[in-house]
Order: structure tokens, then C-alpha cells, then sequence
């Protein structure tokens, strides 16, 4: 009787010394570097390179000044309108999808994931040769007779939001399918059998069964869509500063450490917030469709 | 009698390749228990599903009251199910759950709360309206999803299996709290089961179906007692089945060639002639073992015996090699394995079956 369990013993006193490398690894390369940028943010910035050891919050304060400031909010804006678009072709998408044959359902999957097969960055080039000025889109246009002249279309907002919404919509898609493939189907009908009108039934029933997916999808496009300075550099020249390009600016170029870690501490509280009220809201401690 | 509740004319319906339904009619009464039994297959949830308007029939309509609702949208039916996987909404409180029609309704929210209470304690659950469904045990589950159905006293109310997933004994138990809730509410009850002594328990008429079929609408009795076909007489209660040749009528019982013996059966009134092929059903707890007063019985051999649910079950080997099953109350009736015994039954406990040209 004894023999297993002493036997059992050892084997599984062992068994934590095989997970040491995982814990070992996000000490060294994901912790270390946060408590590094923490700590960076509140030095002063050294004469060159470098900082020195002097503790100061100027650099928060510096967020503060008008020029920063607006780009946070320049930042929140075009999230919120890239947010809002994906929210209007992915959750839709999502939801379609989720409905259709077994057979389908993998044929999409497959053209959802395609593009990933290519590197982001060319695919933006792609972009670019379809708004730059007589590209693909104005000759299409003025084929048609809609427009006369090119529009100058590269270099602009809309580009800058098209390219967000085209970067980050199939995280959209993704969450809300997996929400809505999970959904109980037969609630719809209750729903539809206790006297709810169709559009009734998608508020009261599906919209909240899918709720977890949709806002875990608001968090996996807004977030990137303030830090994606690429895209923003690429499609939008030198016109629209996000906060991703602001703290690359700062730590590339103007050589100033210790405020890029401040705006970055910020920008990583602010997103730390969103996960905590999408958490309250689901009552969920995963992101649905993340994984 | 008044005018029925709801009326269902030939409905039809096919999905791809098979043709589910193949032209059904019923006709349910003001506070009549109507269950419909059959295997798994036979098309009993679509014929439910198109009573509630989740699925439109290829052909016939559908009565309510007077009104032909086949094309109405589910939520403009006066009707309720109650679904076999209780189809609770998760997100929403007991509470909520049940008063979501009303709040569809706009009713004001005391009056919501009223009803909500009142349908609580109809089922038993009085207290448990703040839970979450998944805080339920699946019998309190049930109890939630019949409060959600009847809280809108609709004219009809329908139960697909709602006592599939319980325990034995919770379902005896949660059997009789249905029929007395029905019988209190005297709302029409359309219920589906493939438990025969379910439906024989709590049915004022049985719908029996087959193959998308109604083989014999009638009352319990009417269908244990009188089946109309061999189908009825086998799922409805396990009868013996057997053919034989009509030897002799005489008035409201006949003799007939069968097994290398003989059996006596009713005639039901049928004019039966000498030299016909009849099929008979006779229930496994009216075979005896001792020829009958006319002097007829079957000769066979007693193969094993068994006991399960209080009854004594007996196989035994007819001359022509066919089985049939007799059964008794208590423990042993005297007959041992090998046994060569005369079977027999009284006319009045055998019926014809598949007699062509019976209809209700």
C-alpha cells in the first residue's frame, strides 16, 4: 500500500525544478526590464547619453506639457475610430462566422490567417502603393469616373485608420468568433419563444453571451492601435505622432531614456486599466480568443 | 366540445432528404395533457418546435385558438416551451430569467416581481430568485426553466423531454408536481417523451408516433388496452405480438389457429372471416399457465425467468420458435426453466392489431 506513494513522493518533490527555467526566464526578460523602465523613469537624463542617478518626477510632468499631451490624445482618438471601425466589420464577421458549416468555418479561418504568412510591414507597402497619388485606388476611381484627379489619399488620416483597422481587425474577428461559437444557440430561440422580437433577442441574449469576446477584441485592437507607430509613420508621414512614435522618437533619436519609460509606464497603466474593467465587466480572468 | 385550442391540419415537414413529418393532425383541448410518444427520430421535437414557431412546416397549418398562426413569428405566439436543456439564461438571475417575458411586455416592475414570486412558489423554489442558474442543481434548473414557460400563463404550453436529464426518482416525483401544476393552471399541456409509462402516467390523451406518423391518438387506456397496430402494442407497455389464422367467430371473441395451438381474442367488431390472417397483442401479465375454459392454449417451453421492478418476468419458446414474455407480481409462480407448460389468456385480454381498415 505504501510502496506507490513513497515511490510518487520524490518524483513529484522534483517536479517544480522543471518549470524553474519558465519562471527563471520571466524574471530575467520580462520583469527585470519592467522594474528597469519603472525605475529609469523617475532619473534625470544624463549631458549625451545615458542618465544619472538624480530621482526626479519632471518627466512625468513633462507628459503634461501641451505638445505631449496632445498626442496622447491624438493617440486616444484615432484608437477610438480605428476601435470603432473594427467593432462595425469584426464583430458582424465574427458572429457570421460563427454560424456557418464546420467546412466553411475552416475555409475562413484559412483566409483570415494568409495574410499573416506575409510580414506586416510589406503588406503596409502594399497599402501604400494603393493611396499614394495616381496608385491603384485613383486610377480605379477615375476609371470609374468618380473622382477627375488623384485624391491624395497617402499620407492622410483616413490611410492611417484603414491601415489600423487592416493591421488589427482579424483580432476582432477572432475574439468575437470565439464568443460566439461557444453560445448556446437553443437561448436565442428561449429568448425568441418567451416573446423577444429578433433585434430583442441579439441585445438581451447573444450581444451579452458575446459580450467577452467583443470587449476582449476592443482591448486587442485599442491598445496596438496607440502603439503602432509604423503604420502611423508609413501611411501617415510625419503628420500624425502616435504615442508608439513618441517614445521611439525619444528613445532613438533625442536619446532622453528616462522619458520614453515614463510614457511608456503611462501607456502601460493606462492599458493595465482597461484589462481591469474588462475584467469587472466579464467577470473573466482570460482574454477570450487571445489564445 | 368547445372549440380546440390549437389544431394542427396535415402539417409536413422535410429536412434535405428526409421527410420528418409526413402529415400529421391533432387537436388539443382547453386544459388537455396531450403527450407525444415515440422513439428518438420520429419527429416529436420538430413537431413541437413548429407549434412554437422556431421551424415552418412545408405543408399544413397551425391553429391557435381559432387563428392560423403558421407563418407567425415565435414571439407572437401565445405559446411557451419549456426546452429539453432548460435553455436558462446564464447571465441573468433566477429572478430575471423568469420575469423576462413580462419585462418584454413592459409590465411595471412590482407587478414583475409579483408574478416572478407567485411562479417561484408554484415550483418550489420560493427564495431562490436572486441565484445564478449555474449556482442550480439540474431538478431546481428544471423548476426554473416550467416557472419561466408559465409565468405568462400562455394558452399552451410545451415540454420537450423536460424530465430527460433528471434521476429516476426525481423524475416520479417531478411527474406528479407537473401533472397537478397543469391541473391547477388548466393550461394545455403538449408533452414529449419516449418513456411510455411517463405518458401513460400523466396523460389525459397519448399521440403515439412513428416514423413521422401519428400511429394512434387516444387515452392512456384507449392505447394500452386497444392498440391500433403491432408498433403501439409493442412500445406502449411491451406486448406479446403474434399471428394466427382465423379458426372460428363466435359473436365478440374468436378462436384462432397459431403456434400449434390455439388463442382466443375480441373481435372489436371487426367481421372478421374463417381462414383470415390476424394479428394479436396480448400484455405479458394477462398470459396464464393453464389451458382456458374453452380449451385453447399454446404449448411452450419456459426458457428463463427474471426479476426486475417488483415483477417476475418469464421467456418462453412458442412451437414455431417465437418468444413470449409473461410476467407476475412477487418473487416465483411454480414454473422452473425447461418446463413444458399450455399458455393461454382470456378473449377479452387479447386484441386485434393492424387490422386494415381501422381508424380512429
Amino acid at each position: 500500500m505504501n510502496k506507490p506513494v513513497t515511490r510518487a513522493k520524490p518524483r513529484r518533490s522534483k517536479l517544480w525544478l522543471t518549470v524553474l527555467p519558465m519562471y527563471a526566464f520571466t524574471l530575467v526578460f520580462v520583469l527585470g526590464p519592467l522594474v528597469y523602465m519603472f525605475v529609469l523613469s523617475f532619473l534625470e537624463r544624463a549631458e549625451g547619453w545615458g542618465v544619472t542617478n538624480a530621482f526626479t518626477f519632471a518627466n512625468y510632468q513633462n507628459i503634461l506639457n501641451p505638445i505631449y499631451l496632445d498626442t496622447f490624445i491624438e493617440s486616444f482618438k484615432l484608437a477610438i475610430t480605428s476601435t470603432l471601425l473594427i467593432i462595425l466589420i469584426g464583430y458582424p464577421f465574427g458572429y457570421f462566422m460563427a454560424k456557418l458549416s464546420p467546412k466553411w468555418k475552416k475555409r475562413v479561418m484559412l483566409m483570415l490567417m494568409i495574410p499573416f504568412w506575409t510580414s506586416s510591414l510589406i503588406r503596409l507597402y502594399g497599402w501604400i502603393i494603393i493611396f499614394r497619388a495616381n496608385g491603384t485606388l485613383d486610377k480605379v476611381l477615375m476609371a470609374v469616373g468618380l473622382t477627375e484627379r488623384p485624391l491624395k489619399l497617402l499620407y492622410t488620416y483616413p490611410a492611417v485608420v484603414v491601415g489600423m483597422v487592416y493591421a488589427l481587425l482579424q483580432f476582432m474577428v477572432l475574439a468575437v468568433y470565439s464568443s460566439a461559437e461557444k453560445m448556446d444557440w437553443s437561448l436565442v430561440e428561449a429568448a425568441r419563444d418567451l416573446g423577444a422580437s429578433p433585434l430583442q433577442a441579439f441585445l438581451t441574449v447573444t450581444l451579452k453571451m458575446t459580450l467577452p469576446g467583443l470587449l476582449s477584441g476592443v482591448i486587442l485592437t485599442f491598445i496596438p492601435s496607440m502603439g503602432l507607430f509604423f503604420i502611423a509613420d508609413l501611411l501617415g508621414g510625419n503628420k500624425i505622432v502616435l504615442v508608439g512614435s513618441l517614445i521611439q522618437d525619444q528613445l532613438m533619436k533625442a536619446h532622453n531614456w528616462p522619458f520614453a519609460a515614463a510614457l511608456s509606464v503611462v501607456l502601460m497603466l493606462l492599458t493595465s486599466l482597461m484589462i481591469s474593467v474588462y475584467k469587472r465587466v466579464t467577470h473573466s480572468t482570460e482574454l477570450e480568443g487571445l489564445l | 366540445m368547445s372549440q380546440p385550442i390549437l389544431e394542427l391540419h396535415q402539417i409536413e415537414k422535410r429536412f434535405g432528404d428526409t421527410q420528418v413529418l409526413k402529415g400529421i393532425s391533432l387537436s388539443a383541448a382547453q386544459g388537455e395533457f396531450i403527450t407525444l410518444l415515440g422513439p428518438s427520430g420520429c419527429g416529436k421535437t420538430t413537431t413541437l418546435r413548429i407549434i412554437a414557431g422556431l421551424e415552418t412546416p412545408d405543408a399544413g397549418r397551425v391553429v391557435l385558438e381559432g387563428r392560423d398562426v403558421t407563418d407567425t413569428e415565435p414571439n407572437r405566439r401565445d405559446v411557451n416551451t419549456v426546452f429539453q436543456n432548460y435553455a436558462l439564461f446564464p447571465h441573468m438571475t433566477v429572478a430575471a430569467n423568469i420575469g423576462y417575458s413580462l419585462k418584454l411586455k413592459k409590465r411595471p416592475k412590482d407587478e414583475i416581481a409579483k408574478a416572478v414570486d407567485e411562479a417561484l412558489a408554484l415550483v418550489q423554489l420560493t427564495g431562490y430568485g436572486k441565484r445564478m442558474p449555474s449556482e442550480l442543481s439540474g431538478g431546481q434548473r428544471q423548476r426554473v426553466a416550467i416557472a419561466r414557460a408559465v409565468v405568462n400563463r400562455p394558452r399552451v404550453l410545451l415540454l420537450d423531454e423536460p424530465l430527460g436529464a433528471l434521476d429516476l426518482q426525481l423524475r416520479r416525483q417531478m411527474q406528479i408536481e407537473l401533472k397537478a401544476l397543469q391541473k391547477r393552471l388548466g393550461i394545455t399541456f403538449i408533452y414529449i417523451t419516449h418513456d411510455q409509462e411517463e405518458a401513460l402516467n400523466m396523460s389525459d390523451r397519448i399521440a403515439v408516433m412513428r416514423e413521422g406518423r401519428f400511429e394512434q391518438i387516444g387515452t392512456p387506456a384507449e392505447v394500452y388496452d386497444r392498440p391500433r397496430t403491432s408498433y403501439v402494442a409493442r412500445f406502449v407497455g411491451t406486448a406479446n405480438v403474434l399471428t394466427g389464422t382465423v379458426k372460428a367467430v363466435d359473436g365478440d371473441a374468436m378462436t384462432l389457429a397459431c403456434a400449434d395451438g390455439c388463442a382466443r381474442v375480441q373481435t372489436l367488431g371487426y367481421p372478421f372471416k374463417d381462414g383470415q390472417t390476424v394479428n394479436i397483442a396480448v400484455r405479458s401479465e394477462q398470459v396464464e399457465f393453464e389451458k382456458s375454459a374453452e380449451g385453447c392454449g399454446l404449448p411452450a417451453t419456459v426458457k428463463e425467468k427474471s426479476f426486475a421492478g417488483g415483477m417476475l418476468r418469464i421467456a418462453l419458446a412458442l412451437a414455431d420458435g417465437s418468444e413470449l414474455i409473461a410476467s407476475r407480481h412477487g418473487i416465483d409462480i411454480g414454473v422452473a426453466a425447461g418446463d413444458k407448460v399450455d399458455v393461454t389468456w382470456s378473449a377479452f385480454h387479447a386484441v386485434p392489431v393492424d387490422v386494415e381498415g381501422a381508424h380512429e
